[in-house]
């Protein structure tokens, strides 16, 4: 897309993508060591990762003013009006993802005193979230719909994974009292992981908005597709 | 921002914008003394033709001053008293019967030579009549008065009978036709060329045309009127009508340019207000436009007019650089204008018109000075400001 | 989109032999505010000027195509003009109110149209006139005093008053608010709003958040082309045209 008249106005928009951006790096990062404290049961990490959130949370609060500045000075019309609505939702979006990875983090505190015996498919599905999560961020940099569309095809399979790490927990727990601590924190990190990916999908529809101006937000996947194959 | 060099040039353009304030202000000066020169001569020579000597002498109104208007003073009068004043006893005698017979100590007017000499102005009148005059004075037999002959007479071969009564208003004869023919012929081509005409080559040749009009030397006006009034049409030589009709030909290019430019100067929007409300071409300009535009019109068409009135050179052609001691009363009548009577005055050997060109000089400045700012008047009160 | 008001297709103009509009295509909807945007000299006023026939003033402008105005032709040989234009009001860039009295402003129009002609029905026309520009409660004690004596704005609503009087059906202003404040122009595009109801309105303007703020219908033109024509919101959200998404975002040029 060509530049705007007002130079300083790109200079906005690619400040607060920019910022966007580095939250976004930050929340993936936070993900990850606390998917890691959790499989090594590594304090440290954990403490760290905790404490990382305030960083990601200070982070929203200064592209909500960029957005807020950038709403009231320039009155950004067509698809730059679709952009910084798109931040405002998605910067929401990355907080939460920000505090479900320190949710993660502190349950790992908890298991201290009871250690999990098995973590079942955790490390699977950590490791899918993070590629969730890096690549609907991946869309939002470039652009990219076709990325997008991946996201929200593949978030059914999350959801599979946690359903099917939700009922291995209950097994523990059947099987043997002891565990039902430990497995119920390892059921509810499946859940925030589950949770983490919801937020990357709408991630993912904010991008297609942006991008295209179609809101597919509680439409199916294939309506979605079609939506996006038609348009071009 | 405050150096050396940026100071110098600073202090240059002062000093050149004084320089050049110094001598816009001198060239004011020296033409408004050329103009206080020029006025003070007028007034100093002109306003002595204001008044005029007059003699306490015994008129005879007898029989035979009726046959020989001389006899009606007594012998030792006769050099120093108006001979035209004399010349109109005889007349007089027959309106008024009842008189004859009669004789009476009365105020008459002196010759042209007596009123320069006790105006204390050069004369040629002989020592002998001078003394007379003396004598005369000491005795309380001579004065200068109100000069009512200067406003009620026409012109005479005698300075001291000569007025600018008829010039007057063979000058208001023609002004008035030249209005009548002008004004609504100017007004209407410039409506016309501006409002309706289309815009190709042949109005902008008549454009092109009615400009030089009005920087063509006055003179030829005259004779355009000559060949076409007086030869073609076959209107009276010398008359109001024949002058008023060339002076026509002569403002109506100032008359219409003056009236475009007042027309043009009434803004766009007013004309697109009116056309956008469904008013015709002929309701815009005769609702919206004229009005606004008439106090340009007026004043454009009065200095049209003053210029007019102050002009002599195509009257000379037509005819009315002539001689006319008797008022005018119709348009087509012999007639002269004020100006022509200036100049015929002015070549007049004798001294005592010379005074009477000056004074006509002021009755001509006054008349087209109030014109003027009748006009001035005018623009200020029917003004339209938006 | 409800009913349409006014039809234009393939309208070519010409100003001599430089072509200002290429064949534009446009249905305007009745009783809504359709507005035209685009950068200086894209047609869009001299579009405007095409539905009342004021471009018929400009001896070289040539026009090839049909304006339907309720089915009928407006460059038909049959239509007069002056005609058309009580029908077909127009409210001008620049607040022009005659230099005469409030009274006489409202007053002129339908007096040479014949709508009124006794003092009571005139004087109640200028009273409705005004009433619905909103500009009564302002003047009514200063009927008789001129025009020009207003304010900027309410000059604006005058002239609006003043188009209203003939009770034309479409109303097209260029511009209104161009040489008016925020909060002038706040007041016109209030009365635009009430004045939806009863009449069709066209606006011209520069101010692509007027358009966006007023009008129900918004088309984009670009040297001479319709480049766009939807809804407005639609239009200032998710245009289809680059052109239109460069314009609406300052990306012009």
């Amino acid at each position: 897309m060509s530049l705007h008249t007002m130079k300083r106005f790109d200079e906005e928009l690619n400040e607060l993508k920019g910022h966007i951006l580095s939250m976004g790096g930050l929340v993936e990062r936070a993900i990850e060591n606390a998917v890691k404290s959790m499989l090594e049961q590594d304090e440290a990490l954990a403490v760290k990762t905790v404490e990382r959130d305030k960083v990601i949370n200070a982070l929203e609060v200064q592209c909500d003013e960029m957005t807020r500045s950038i709403l009231v000075r320039r009155q950004p019309a067509a698809g730059d009006l679709r952009f910084i609505m798109g931040i405002i939702k998605l910067v929401t979006d990355l907080e939460r993802m920000g505090d479900l990875a320190a949710g993660i983090s502190k349950g790992m505190l908890r298991t201290l005193d009871h250690p999990p015996r098995n973590f079942s498919t955790l490390d699977v599905m950590g490791e899918k979230v993070v590629r969730q999560v890096n690549r609907a961020l991946d869309a939002f940099s470039r652009g990219d719909t076709d990325l997008a569309m991946i996201v929200i095809e593949k978030d059914a399979g999350i959801d599979v994974l946690y359903k099917r790490m939700y009922r291995e927990m209950l097994t523990y727990m059947m099987e043997d009292p002891r565990e039902i601590t430990s497995s119920i924190i390892l059921s509810n990190v499946a859940k925030n992981l589950e949770r983490i990916a919801a937020h990357a999908t709408n991630i993912a529809e904010m991008v297609i908005y942006m991008e295209r101006g179609h809101d597919i937000r509680h439409v199916d996947h294939e309506a979605a597709a079609r939506l996006l194959a038609g348009e071009d | 921002m405050n150096n050396q060099a940026s100071q110098q040039r600073l202090n240059r353009r002062y000093r050149f914008e004084k320089l050049f304030k110094a001598s816009a202000i001198a060239a004011l000066t020296l033409a408004a003394s050329f103009l206080i020169f020029f006025f003070y001569t007028m007034i100093s020579q002109g306003f002595s033709a204001l008044s005029q000597t007059e003699i306490l002498v015994e008129v005879h109104y007898n029989e035979a001053s009726q046959k020989s208007y001389k006899k009606a003073v007594d012998k030792s009068y006769r050099k120093i008293v108006s001979r035209g004043w004399l010349r109109t006893l005889p007349l007089y005698m027959e309106d008024h019967p009842e008189i004859v017979g009669t004789s009476k100590m009365q105020w008459v007017t002196a010759t042209g030579d007596v009123d320069q000499y006790m105006k204390g102005k050069p004369n040629r009148l002989k020592s002998k009549y001078k003394k007379q005059i003396d004598q005369l004075q000491s005795e309380g037999k001579v004065k200068l008065a109100f000069n009512v002959n200067f406003f009620t007479n026409g012109d005479s071969k005698m300075p001291e009978l000569a007025g600018i009564k008829s010039a007057l208003v063979g000058s208001i004869l023609v002004l008035l036709v030249t209005m009548f023919v002008a004004l609504p012929i100017g007004v209407m081509t410039a409506v016309y060329l501006e409002e309706f005409a289309p815009d190709n080559r042949i109005t902008q040749v008549i454009e092109v045309n009615i400009n030089n009009l009005a920087a063509i030397p006055s003179i030829l006006f005259g004779l355009l009127g000559l060949a076409i009034f007086i030869n073609f049409f076959g209107v009276p030589r010398s008359s109001a009508i024949a002058g008023g009709l060339t002076l026509a030909l002569m403002t109506l290019p100032i008359v219409i340019i003056t009236t475009r430019a007042a027309l043009r100067a009434v803004p766009h929007t007013i004309r697109e207000a009116a056309y956008g409300l469904g008013a015709s071409r002929w309701q815009t300009v005769w609702h919206h436009v004229l009005p606004l535009a008439f106090p340009g019109i007026l004043t454009g068409s009065i200095i049209g007019l003053a210029q007019a009135m102050g002009e002599t050179a195509p009257l000379l052609i037509v005819g009315m650089m002539a001689y006319i001691p008797d008022t005018p009363t119709g348009f087509t009548e012999a007639a002269t204008v004020l100006p022509a009577q200036i100049f015929t005055w002015a070549g007049e050997s004798i001294r005592a018109y010379e005074e009477r060109t000056a004074a006509a000089i002021l009755v001509l400045l006054s008349i087209l000075l109030s014109m003027n700012s009748f006009a001035v008047w005018l623009r200020k009160r029917f003004e339209v400001r938006w | 989109m409800s009913k349409s008001k006014i039809n234009i297709s393939n309208l070519k103009l010409w100003y001599g032999e430089d072509e200002a509009l290429h064949g534009i295509d446009l249905d305007i909807a009745d009783k809504k505010i359709t507005s035209f945007i685009g950068p200086s000299g894209c047609g869009k006023s001299t579009l405007l000027r095409c539905m009342n026939r004021m471009n018929d003033h400009i001896p070289s402008c040539r026009i090839e195509g049909e304006i339907l105005l309720d089915g009928e032709d407006i460059y038909a040989p049959a239509i007069d003009v002056v005609q058309l234009r009580t029908h077909v009001g127009m409210v001008f860039q620049k607040p022009n109110p005659f230099p005469k009295s409030i009274y006489e402003n409202v007053a002129y129009a339908p007096r040479i149209h014949g709508l009124a002609r006794k003092g009571d029905d005139m004087d109640e026309l200028v009273e409705t006139s005004l009433k619905k520009a909103s500009l009564w409660n302002e003047v009514k004690e200063k009927l008789h005093q001129p025009g020009t004596a207003l304010s900027g704005g309410q000059q604006q609503r005058l002239c609006i008053a003043r188009t209203i009087a003939v009770k034309p059906e479409v109303i097209l202003m260029d511009e209104p608010c161009s040489a008016l404040d925020p909060i002038a122009s706040a007041k016109i595009e209030e009365l635009m709003d009430e004045l939806k109801n009863e009449f069709t309105i066209i606006i011209v303007t520069h101010s692509m958040q007027q358009a966006a703020r007023v009008s129900d219908n918004t088309a984009f033109f670009y040297m001479g082309n319709l480049i766009e024509f939807g809804k407005t919101g639609a239009l200032f959200t998710q245009p289809q045209q680059k052109q239109t998404e460069d314009y609406i975002t300052g990306r012009f040029g």
